[in-house]
């Protein structure tokens, strides 16, 4: 399966060329260009990575952040910043982004870190998968329980 | 350095620096879309190599796109000369639309983070007065910066410059959230430092949604900043 990309920029024309460019490199891309879309469509949709630009009008990249990581707490954020300085980005970080990145930046070092973001994810996954199992396995009537 | 010497000072160089970081990002903005659109020809080449047709079409397309960027570039950077050439002299004959203007381009990032539009409504005919230009763009500044926080729900601020025999104004129009700003915090001592170094007065009025920012048309002489900091 596709990793299912989020990229999320008030620039329409930066989103158009690099969502062709992810594109061409098999990810299934979705793009929003505000943060209020984004996260209606984070909420309706799962997705794998979302590529969040940190200064954006309306609802900012951290507000933004911070609201993901309530909704879809195992979807993997990068942060894009186009400031001159790494603050905001750090900032992010804190608040649980996977990693960040300056604009402009390398195709090649962003497709990088959305597979390590995405096998983040999986593991993850993986490790909630394997826990349920375990609980079924030592307490079978534990499927009865409500999640 | 006297105290008011020493807020003027530091409130400049805090608005050069707020500027000049807002530009540099718009800057960054227009390379990072130049950087994907130069990117996908690099992809479309690659694909060429192993035998994929490129629609000649989508080569202009592309073109197009990096001439737009630089185009946008070409007006953030002369706007920024502009800007950079405000502090060339301490006294100089400006026209209010031109300064006005300048200030609402140089704002508008600042606006749209807050999703306010920015809408000047300049006077047909020049309105030429006698100033400090930075500092002058620097009170305009933090006028427009309380004013945008005081836009209300109609998310506009109307910005118009008007002359008198007796006046040269600019009225920031339309606040219909004046009433509910935080009155008290507006003018602080920056504002009223740059007001006495420009011989101008700050007029806020709640019940017609507007603050009026009235100018001596010609501050020579006047008062014993003039100069500052350009000596």
């Amino acid at each position: 399966m596709k990793t299912r990309v989020l990229l999320v920029d008030d620039e329409e024309q930066f989103v158009q060329a690099l969502s062709e460019r992810l594109a061409l490199r098999d990810y299934d891309i979705t793009t929003s260009l505000s943060g209020d879309d984004a996260l209606k469509k984070i909420k309706r949709y799962n997705y794998d990575v979302v590529i969040l630009d940190v200064a954006m009008p309306g609802i900012d990249g951290i507000y933004a952040l911070r609201e993901i990581k309530k909704m879809k707490p195992l979807t993997e954020v990068i942060m894009l910043t186009g400031q001159g300085t790494v603050e905001t980005a750090i900032e992010g970080m804190k608040l649980g982004a996977f990693d960040f990145l300056m604009k402009p930046c390398n195709t090649e070092d962003l497709d990088t870190k959305i597979k390590k973001a995405q096998a983040r994810k999986a593991e993850h996954e993986e490790r909630i998968r394997a826990a349920k199992v375990s609980d079924i396995i030592s307490s079978p009537r534990s499927v009865l329980k409500d999640d | 350095m006297d105290d008011k010497l020493e807020t003027i000072g530091e409130t400049g160089l805090q608005f050069f620096g707020k500027m000049t970081a807002s530009i540099s990002h718009e800057i960054k903005n227009v390379l990072a879309i130049i950087n994907e659109n130069a990117g996908l020809l690099e992809d479309f080449t690659r694909m060429a190599d192993g035998g994929v047709a490129i629609e000649p079409e989508r080569l202009k397309a592309l073109a197009q796109a990096v001439m737009k960027q630089i185009s946008r570039a070409d007006t953030i950077v002369k706007n920024m000369n502009r800007f950079a050439h405000s502090t060339d002299e301490s006294l100089k004959t400006v026209d209010l639309n031109d300064t006005l203007e300048l200030v609402v381009v140089l704002s508008n990032r600042f606006a749209s983070m807050r999703s306010v539009t920015l809408e000047p409504k300049l006077q047909q005919s020049p309105v030429k007065i006698k100033t400090s230009l930075f500092f002058l763009m620097n009170l305009i500044w933090l006028c427009l910066d309380f004013a945008i926080d005081a836009a209300g729900d109609g998310k506009i601020v109307e910005l118009a410059t008007q002359k008198t025999d007796t006046e040269t104004q600019i009225c920031f129009r339309r606040l219909g959230g004046l009433a509910q700003a935080p009155l008290d915090t507006f003018p602080t001592e920056r504002e009223q430092s740059l007001l006495g170094l420009l011989k101008a007065e700050v007029i806020v009025s709640p019940e017609n949604n507007e603050i009026v920012l009235k100018l001596a048309g010609d501050i020579e002489g006047i008062n014993k900043y003039n100069s500052f900091p350009f000596t």
